[in-house]
C-alpha cells in the first residue's frame, strides 16, 4: 500500500492534553511528519485553552506508520524539556526544529542557527526555574489524622512541577509531603505520587514553627562588612521572596548594615573599650622583628650593617619614637645605645623614667648616612623612606597600644602624624594622633648634643627632662 | 549567666561562621534517599537555597559547634582574647537543627566547623560524632563538611572523611609571616602536613573504590581550603601563586579567597579597614583563569602592576589581553580552543558553541552576537568571516572603550579603605 499522496495545502490543528504533555506532542509529531507536514501549516494548542477560531481538531491524520523518524538523544532531552516552558509557540517551534533535522541530522549542533539559539534559550530558562524549585520550596509542617505532612506553596514561572516531581521524591522519599503551585499540586505519601488540579496560597498553611528559627539563621549568617544586593537579586529574584519566610528580614538587615559596620569600626577605634591586648602579642612581635630583617621598601638596606627594630616591653609606660639608629645603633642592631641613647637615658633618669619600662624605637628603621672618610656620617631620611618605614611603626603601635606617644625630633612627629610638624608649635600642649591617641612631641637628644653654647645646652636639656617628665604623668593618668 | 536556648545559639555560632566563605555543596557522590530510612540527596550539582545581602549563597547550615577557642588568631572573632559571647552546641542539638531544616527545604545539609576547646583530639571527636550520629542514627543523605584540625589525631580525620563529602583545613592566610604575625599558634608545616594527608587518604580511597565496589568512600567531594585577603600584606601576586601551589600539591577542589571583614571586637594588629570586595572577585576571576582557561600563574602575575596587584577597574582576562595585545585578534574561524579561550568575553560555554557550530557555517558577527553574551567586549579581539578590527585592537585608549560605565558612590558608604 502507497501512503496517500501529502496534501500540502491542509492546515493541522493539534490538541495536546496538558502544557507538558511531551508524549502526546511526539505522538503528534510522528504522525504529521509521516504526513510530510510543513511545519507552518500546523497549529498546536493544549485542551482547556484552546482559541477556537478555525474549528474542530483535525482528525485526519493518518497514524504514524514504517520507520519513525530517528533524531538524536540531544533532540529529545531539549524537547523534554523546552516543552515545559512557557511561550506558548514551544509546540510549533519543536516541531520546525524536528522537520529540520529530518534533512540535516546534524542541525541541533549548529549553536548559531536562530532556532537552536532559542529553543536552547528556553532549554536553560526551563532549567533555572527547575533549579530555583528545588531551592525555593519551603515546606510546612501541618498536622493530619495520619500524621505530619509537609506542605509548600510555590509559583513557578513554566510548566515544571510534574517533571520535578522526582527531585523531591528522591529527597523526602520517607516523608509525606505535598506541593502546591497555580497550576498542578503533587502529592506524596511515601509510595506513590499523585496529582490534582491547581490551588491557590491559602490552601496552603501559613506558617511553621521552625521559620522563626530559620530567620534567625539567616539574619544571623549575613555579614554587614559586605553589602552586594544585586549579587543577590541575581539570583534570587525578588518574584520568589514572597513564599520565603527568610526574606522578610532583608530590609531590616540592609538598613543597619550600614551603622552596624561603622559602628564595628567606631567601636574598635573609640578608647572607651580598648579591646584587651591579644595574649599572644608577643609572638606577633617577635615575627614582627624577623620579618624586618629582611625589608627592602627602601633603599637604605644596602648600606646599613642591619636594621634596628624596637625593643621593651609590650605594655610599657611610654612608648618613644626617635629618628633613625645612629652608627653605634647601626652596629648594635639596638635603639639609642650611641651618645644620643646615653643622653637620653640620664634625661630619663632625672625625670624619674625608667628606660625598662619604656618601648623605645625609631621613625626608620635602618641607618641613613655618607661616608667620610672613616666616619660615617649621619644624614636625615627623606619623606619618602620616612613613609616607607611608617609601615613597621605603625604595627608595632598597633601590637603595643599606648594612649601616648612620645615623638623624639621632627621625623618622628612626621612618621607619626603623616605630614610636617613645627616642634616649637606643639611642644606645649601635644597633639591628637589620626587614631585618637595622644601624641608628645619634643626634641630629640642628638639636638642637646650639637649646641654649640654651653648655656642653652644647659636649659634646652631641662626643658628637655621637663618634657619627658610631664609626658610620663600624662601616660600614667591615662593609663589610670 | 542564664542557659541559652538553642536558638539563641544558634544566633551566636551562626554569625561566628560567617566570616568563612565556603558554603559549597557540589562535586559529591549522587544518592537519594531511596531505599533508606532517612532523607536527603545530592545530584552533583549544588544547590543555592538562600541568598544573603552580602551575596553570598546559603546552601548549608553553616555553623560552630563552639565559638571558644584556645587559640588567639588575631584576624578571628572568636579568638581566646575577644570579647564575644560564647556558646557551644551539644551534638545532638546539631543534629536535630540540621534534619529539622533540611525536611523543610531551607538547606543541602551542614558545614560544621569549630573553635578548639580542651585539645585539638577533643573538638575533632565532637565533629566526628555530629555526622556519624546523622549518617548513622538518622540515615541522613543530605551533604555534611567537616573542617578538620591540622593537629587532630589521624584516625578522627578518617572518620571524618568516611562521614564527610567534603573535609577542608584553612592555610589561613597566604604567607609563612603572616601566619606567624596572626596566628602564632598554627604551623604552616603542619597545616600542609595535614592537608597531604588527607590528599592520600582521598586518593587511596578512590582507587579502592575503582577495584571493589564495596570499598568505603572518603570525602568523595574532595578537600578545599580558605585563605583570608588583606589581613596582611601579601600581594596578588604571592596570593595567585601560593592557590595555584595549593591546587597542584593538594588536589584541592577549591580555594576559597575571604576579604578580610572589620570584626567586631579586632584584634589590635589588624586594619580597621575592608580591603575592597572587589579585589577579592578579581582573585576569583584569575582563579578560574587558571582554572579553566588554561592560563599559568606566571601569566596571571603578568596582568599585575608593580605593586603586584590586580587592576580593580577591569577584569585580569581583560587586563591581560590589553597587554599582550600581539595575541590578538584571534579568528574565530580558525584559532585553537586554547586561543580561544584567551578572548575577553568569551567563556568556556561560547569558546564550545563556537567550535561546534563553525563546522557548519563559518561564523559572522551576527552569529557571535547569538553565541556569546557581549559582542562589544568580543569585538576588538577576534576576526570573523565579516569583521577585522583593523587598528581597534592597537588603539591606546582601548581600555577606556571597555571598562565598565562608572558608577555613582554612594554617599553613605562606610570609609574608603585608606580612610583609617
Amino acid at each position: 500500500m502507497t501512503p496517500p499522496a501529502p496534501d500540502r495545502t491542509r492546515f493541522h490543528r493539534i490538541t495536546l492534553d496538558a502544557p507538558d504533555d511531551f508524549d502526546g506532542w511526539r505522538d503528534a509529531a510522528r504522525r504529521l511528519l509521516a504526513a510530510d507536514v510543513p511545519p507552518e501549516r500546523v497549529s498546536w494548542q493544549v485542551a482547556g485553552a484552546e482559541s477556537d477560531l478555525f474549528g474542530a481538531d483535525d482528525a485526519s491524520l493518518p497514524p504514524a506508520t514504517g520507520a519513525p523518524v530517528t533524531v538524536g538523544k540531544d533532540f529529545i532531552s531539549l524537547a523534554r524539556t523546552a516543552i515545559c516552558h512557557r511561550d506558548p509557540e514551544r509546540f510549533g517551534l519543536l516541531y520546525a526544529m524536528l522537520w529540520r533535522l529530518k534533512g540535516d541530522r546534524a542541525a541541533l549542533q549548529d549553536r548559531a542557527d536562530p532556532l537552536v539559539t532559542r529553543l536552547r534559550a528556553m532549554e536553560k530558562e526551563v532549567r533555572r526555574d527547575a533549579h530555583k524549585m528545588h531551592a525555593f520550596v519551603r515546606f510546612r509542617e501541618v498536622e493530619e489524622e495520619d500524621g505530619v505532612r509537609m506542605v509548600a506553596w510555590f509559583e513557578p514561572d513554566n510548566h515544571i512541577v510534574r517533571r520535578e516531581a522526582g527531585f523531591f521524591m528522591r529527597r523526602f522519599t520517607n516523608m509525606r509531603w505535598s506541593i502546591l503551585t497555580p497550576d498542578l499540586s503533587i502529592h506524596w505519601d511515601g509510595e506513590t505520587l499523585t496529582t490534582s488540579p491547581g490551588a491557590t496560597r491559602r490552601d496552603a498553611p501559613d506558617g511553621d514553627p521552625v521559620e522563626e528559627t530559620w530567620k534567625a539563621y539567616y539574619k544571623s549568617i549575613f555579614n554587614p562588612a559586605r553589602v552586594k544586593v544585586k549579587a543577590m537579586t541575581a539570583e534570587m529574584p525578588r518574584k520568589y521572596w514572597k513564599n520565603m519566610p527568610e526574606t522578610a528580614a532583608i530590609g531590616e538587615l540592609l538598613a543597619g548594615a550600614q551603622a552596624r559596620e561603622a559602628a564595628m569600626i567606631e567601636k574598635s577605634r573609640s578608647e572607651a573599650e580598648p579591646p584587651p591586648p591579644p595574649s599572644n602579642a608577643q609572638a606577633a612581635w617577635e615575627a614582627l622583628r624577623h620579618d624586618i630583617q629582611t625589608c627592602r621598601r627602601c633603599d637604605l638596606y644596602c648600606d646599613a650593617t642591619q636594621p634596628v627594630f624596637g625593643e621593651g616591653p609590650l605594655s610599657p609606660r611610654l612608648f618613644i619614637v626617635g629618628e633613625q639608629p645612629g652608627d653605634q645603633e647601626d652596629l648594635a642592631g639596638r635603639p639609642f645605645v650611641g651618645p644620643a641613647g646615653a643622653l637620653l637615658d640620664e634625661a630619663m633618669a632625672e625625670a624619674g623614667i625608667e628606660r625598662d619600662r619604656c618601648y623605645v624605637t625609631n621613625a626608620v628603621k635602618h641607618f641613613k648616612f655618607v661616608q667620610r672618610g672613616k666616619r660615617r656620617i649621619h644624614q636625615t631620611p627623606t619623606v619618602g623612606e620616612i613613609k616607607a618605614c611608617n609601615w613597621w611603626l605603625e604595627q608595632e603601635r598597633a601590637l603595643v597600644r599606648p594612649p601616648l606617644v612620645v615623638a623624639l625630633g621632627a621625623s618622628a612627629a612626621r612618621a607619626l602624624m603623616g605630614k610636617a610638624v613645627t616642634i616649637s608649635k606643639v611642644r606645649e600642649e601635644g597633639i591628637i594622633l589620626p587614631d585618637g591617641s595622644e601624641c608628645r612631641v619634643t626634641v630629640h637628644p642628638s639636638y642637646l648634643l650639637r649646641l654649640p653654647d654651653e648655656g642653652a645646652r644647659r636649659d634646652e636639656r631641662a626643658r628637655f627632662v621637663e618634657d619627658l617628665r610631664r609626658a610620663a604623668q600624662r601616660a600614667d593618668a591615662l593609663a589610670a | 549567666m542564664a542557659r541559652l536556648d538553642t536558638q539563641q545559639k544558634l544566633e551566636i555560632l551562626a554569625d561566628a561562621a560567617k566570616y568563612d566563605a565556603s558554603c559549597a555543596s557540589s562535586g559529591s557522590s549522587r544518592r537519594d534517599s531511596r531505599g533508606g530510612k532517612g532523607m536527603g540527596s545530592t545530584e552533583g550539582m549544588g544547590i543555592c537555597h538562600a541568598y544573603a545581602p552580602d551575596g553570598r549563597c546559603i546552601s548549608l547550615l553553616k555553623i560552630l559547634l563552639t565559638n571558644s577557642c584556645i587559640f588567639d588568631c588575631h584576624y578571628c572573632i572568636n579568638r581566646k582574647s575577644s570579647n564575644v559571647r560564647r556558646a557551644r552546641f551539644t551534638a545532638q542539638e546539631v543534629v536535630q537543627l540540621t534534619l529539622n531544616f533540611y525536611k523543610r527545604n531551607y538547606i543541602e545539609g551542614l558545614f560544621l566547623s569549630s573553635g578548639i576547646i580542651g585539645s585539638s583530639n577533643y573538638t575533632m571527636e565532637q565533629l566526628v560524632e555530629v555526622a556519624r550520629s546523622l549518617r548513622e542514627d538518622h540515615d541522613f543523605r543530605g551533604y555534611i563538611h567537616l573542617k578538620t584540625i591540622p593537629d587532630a589525631d589521624p584516625e578522627l580525620v578518617r572518620q571524618a572523611g568516611l562521614h564527610a563529602d567534603r573535609v577542608s583545613i584553612n592555610v589561613e592566610l597566604p604567607t609563612r609571616s603572616g601566619l606567624r604575625k596572626l596566628a602564632p599558634e598554627k604551623d604552616d608545616k603542619r597545616i600542609e602536613g595535614a592537608m597531604k594527608d588527607m590528599k592520600s587518604s582521598i586518593v587511596d580511597a578512590r582507587d579502592a573504590r575503582r577495584k571493589y565496589r564495596s570499598a568505603p568512600r572518603f570525602a568523595p567531594g574532595g578537600q578545599s581550603t580558605q585563605m583570608i585577603v588583606g589581613a596582611d600584606d601579601a600581594n596578588d601576586g604571592a596570593i595567585v601563586t601560593r592557590a595555584r601551589t595549593l591546587y597542584d600539591r593538594f588536589g584541592l577542589r577549591r580555594v576559597y579567597y575571604s576579604a578580610f571583614s572589620p570584626i567586631p571586637e579586632p584584634s589590635a594588629v589588624l586594619p580597621l579597614t575592608r580591603p575592597p570586595l572587589m579585589r577579592e572577585h578579581r582573585l576569583y576571576q584569575s582563579d578560574w583563569l587558571m582554572r579553566f582557561y588554561g592560563f599559568t600563574p606566571k601569566e596571571v602575575v603578568a596582568t599585575t602592576d608593580d605593586k603586584g596587584m590586580l587592576p580593580l577597574d577591569i577584569d585580569p582576562k581583560l587586563a591581560f589581553a590589553l597587554k599582550f595585545r600581539e595575541q590578538f585578534p584571534v579568528d574565530v574561524n580558525r584559532a585553537t580552543r586554547e586561543q580561544l579561550l584567551r578572548v575577553p568575553g568569551l567563556g568556556t560555554k561560547a569558546v564550545g558553541r563556537i567550535l561546534a557550530s563553525r563546522r557548519f557555517r563559518s561564523l559572522r558577527l551576527d552569529d557571535i552576537a547569538r553565541l556569546t553574551v557581549s559582542l562589544k567586549k568580543v569585538r576588538p579581539f577576534i576576526v570573523t568571516a565579516d569583521w577585522r578590527p583593523t587598528l581597534l585592537t592597537d588603539r591606546a585608549n582601548l581600555k577606556a572603550l571597555l571598562m565598565p560605565a562608572p558608577a555613582q558612590l554612594d554617599l553613605f558608604a562606610p570609609p574608603p579603605a585608606n580612610a583609617a
